[in-house]
């Protein structure tokens, strides 16, 4: 089983310490794992004892790259358990702020660490010795994300103004209006990048996966929805751990999610993508239908092709927010502490972030558990390289290792902070 | 001369380049702070003709060793690392000069760590190191003979 159609590219990034150890046996795959080594941080135990108030500050500081994402999913989750609905104003504005998280994520992962595979470069560096045009771009894209998030944020790492009840402090009209030129730059060069990821080669590799995703009624999903699947799931968010579990393994110090019964799942923009695509802006959808993208896509390769769609749409998104928005009558609503349960899932760039908080009377955080989407899509990434590798049995080590980090990386895997290489080991049995 | 001080206060002596960005404002010498991460880097210097950037490296000499390279000229002798957390200072400079937005005179003074432990305080090698540094930095105004 050999796939001679692929060019085998190089090495790029991931982000984390982890290593990926796949033993073969002639064709057969013997042993895949994706070996998370990088030591268990503790966030749910130390947030115990906590005012709910800070836990938008704390869990930001689990991800330099999607710290947006573990606020909207604290908030989220802390008002529901509050009863509490912010107004239009705040909800349009953690849209923005969403976007912006969006664009500085999917911008870093496209050109900086996924296209180096495709273009066949060992890193940024190299590649931009030849394409020196398409790094300024990312560049100055990934900007203009960074401008959206410190804007609301007070900065561009760590935000610290997102709030429960809505913002520490909020942006003027003008304020925002000042980032349409670049954000219209953005959208224009994110539809030519779709456009430009239509030349990239892709290995033949489809699998048949459980695709899951929030889904709201009117919106490519972002704060809110359901979650559903491909495979009938239609939950609200309080639902989440009857639905999946997560499992230890001997080699990853990161938990795996299953769905109960079935087994792993993929998150993230495929996923969203695949589930929502009707919710797509007109833009986002011609982009994808005139590069051959429609639903489903199965293969996982394609995913940088997917992002840049979903560019397309957090650029438009943001144009529209800003044109709809006025501030709020006040920035944060005062609510006073009550005893309370709730869940949350918002979509992270790579995926569904699930948070749930129980508290007491006074607001202090008795539990809480967040499940990030490297974890839920953990198991689908040994699961797609137990398949891929068969197709890679007769290739030269060094090649076969290369694709295989690749297929590690179409899932933007967001280990942890710290700084570490993915490590590939193939061994080969040769009786 | 824009002085650029990387770091970060809760890393033990990866706080070499606070150390010395504090000291400067003292001296009311102007001096930026900053994490250290690439993309704020190349912001930081767009435009800016002669740069002094301060960062905590790892070598293999004592810590507190001062370092100074002439980054215009010569590439780091830095290892690339494989995350995206690594994509500091030694990235962003290689990219730059790729890019052809280094800046033509950039000078990086390293200072020697030992110890990168969570939480943990700057060494007193590492603290005296970043006290001579900022001397020199005063009384030279900044400009450095590349060593």
């Amino acid at each position: 089983m050999t796939a001679r159609t692929i060019q085998v590219e190089t090495l790029a990034r991931v982000e984390g310490e982890s290593s990926l150890y796949i033993k073969m046996a002639g064709e057969r795959v013997a042993d895949v794992k994706l070996k998370i080594f990088e030591p268990p941080r503790f966030f749910e135990a130390f947030l115990r004892g906590r005012h709910y108030s800070e836990a938008p500050d704390i869990t930001a500081r689990i991800c330099g790259i999607c710290p947006v994402a573990y606020q909207m999913s604290a908030v989220h989750a802390i008002e529901r358990a509050l009863g509490v609905k912010p107004e239009p104003a705040i909800r349009l504005l953690r849209r923005l702020f969403y976007c912006g998280e969006w664009i500085e994520s999917h911008a870093l992962h496209i050109f900086m660490l996924h296209a180096p595979d495709f273009l066949g470069y060992a890193d940024v560096i190299a590649m931009a010795a030849d394409h020196r045009e398409l790094v300024e771009k990312a560049l100055r894209l990934k900007k203009i994300g960074n401008g959206i998030v410190s804007l609301l944020a007070g900065r561009e790492i760590h935000p610290i103004s997102a709030a429960v009840g809505g913002f520490y402090k909020v942006p003027t009209k003008a304020q925002l209006l000042a980032l349409v030129p670049d954000l219209e730059w953005a959208l224009q060069m994110s539809v030519e990048t779709v456009q430009w990821t239509k030349g990239l080669e892709f290995p033949n590799f489809e699998q048949d996966y459980e695709f899951v995703a929030l889904r709201h009624p009117e919106e490519y999903p972002l704060n809110e929805g359901r979650l559903v699947s491909n495979r009938g799931m239609d939950i609200d968010a309080a639902e989440y751990e009857d639905h999946f579990t997560e499992l230890h393994v001997k080699h990853s110090n990161a938990l795996q999610s299953v769905v109960r019964g079935r087994g792993s799942y993929l998150v993230g923009p495929l996923a969203r993508f695949n589930l929502n695509f009707e919710k797509l802006p007109k833009a986002a959808q011609d982009a994808a239908l005139s590069a051959g993208l429609k639903p489903p896509v199965r293969n996982p390769f394609r995913g940088i092709m997917v992002r840049t769609v979903e560019l397309v749409f957090a650029c438009s998104e943001a144009l529209r927010i800003i044109s709809e928005y006025e501030p709020p009558a006040v920035p944060r609503a005062d609510i006073p502490n009550r005893a309370g349960v709730g869940q949350a899932i918002t979509e992270a760039p790579r995926g569904i972030l699930y948070h749930r908080y129980a508290f007491n009377e006074r607001g202090l955080i008795l539990t809480a558990k967040i499940v990030p989407p490297t974890s839920q899509n953990l198991r689908r990434i040994e699961d797609d390289l137990r398949e891929f590798a068969t197709q890679l049995a007769a290739w030269p080590q060094e090649e076969a290792t290369w694709k295989c980090e690749q297929a590690v990386r179409n899932y933007d895997p967001c280990i942890s902070c710290a700084t570490h290489s993915l490590k590939v080991r193939i061994e080969r049995e040769t009786d | 001369m824009l002085i650029l001080c990387c770091g970060n206060p809760e890393r033990g002596d990866d706080a070499a380049g606070i150390l010395v960005a504090e000291r400067l404002k003292e001296l009311s010498i102007d001096a930026q702070v900053c994490a250290g991460e690439l993309s704020a880097l190349l912001q930081l210097w767009d435009g800016a003709h002669d740069v002094l950037l301060i960062d905590a490296v790892v070598t293999g000499s004592p810590p507190g060793t001062i370092h100074v390279w002439n980054a215009s000229e010569t590439r780091l002798p830095a290892q690339s690392s494989e995350s995206t957390h690594g994509f500091g200072v030694a990235l962003a400079i290689e990219l730059a000069r790729k890019l052809g937005s280094l800046p033509e005179r950039l000078t990086v003074c390293g200072i020697e760590a030992g110890n990168f432990d969570l939480g943990a305080k700057p060494s007193p090698a590492v603290q005296k190191a970043a006290k001579d540094l900022t001397d020199k930095i005063a009384a030279e105004c900044g400009y450095f003979s590349v060593v």
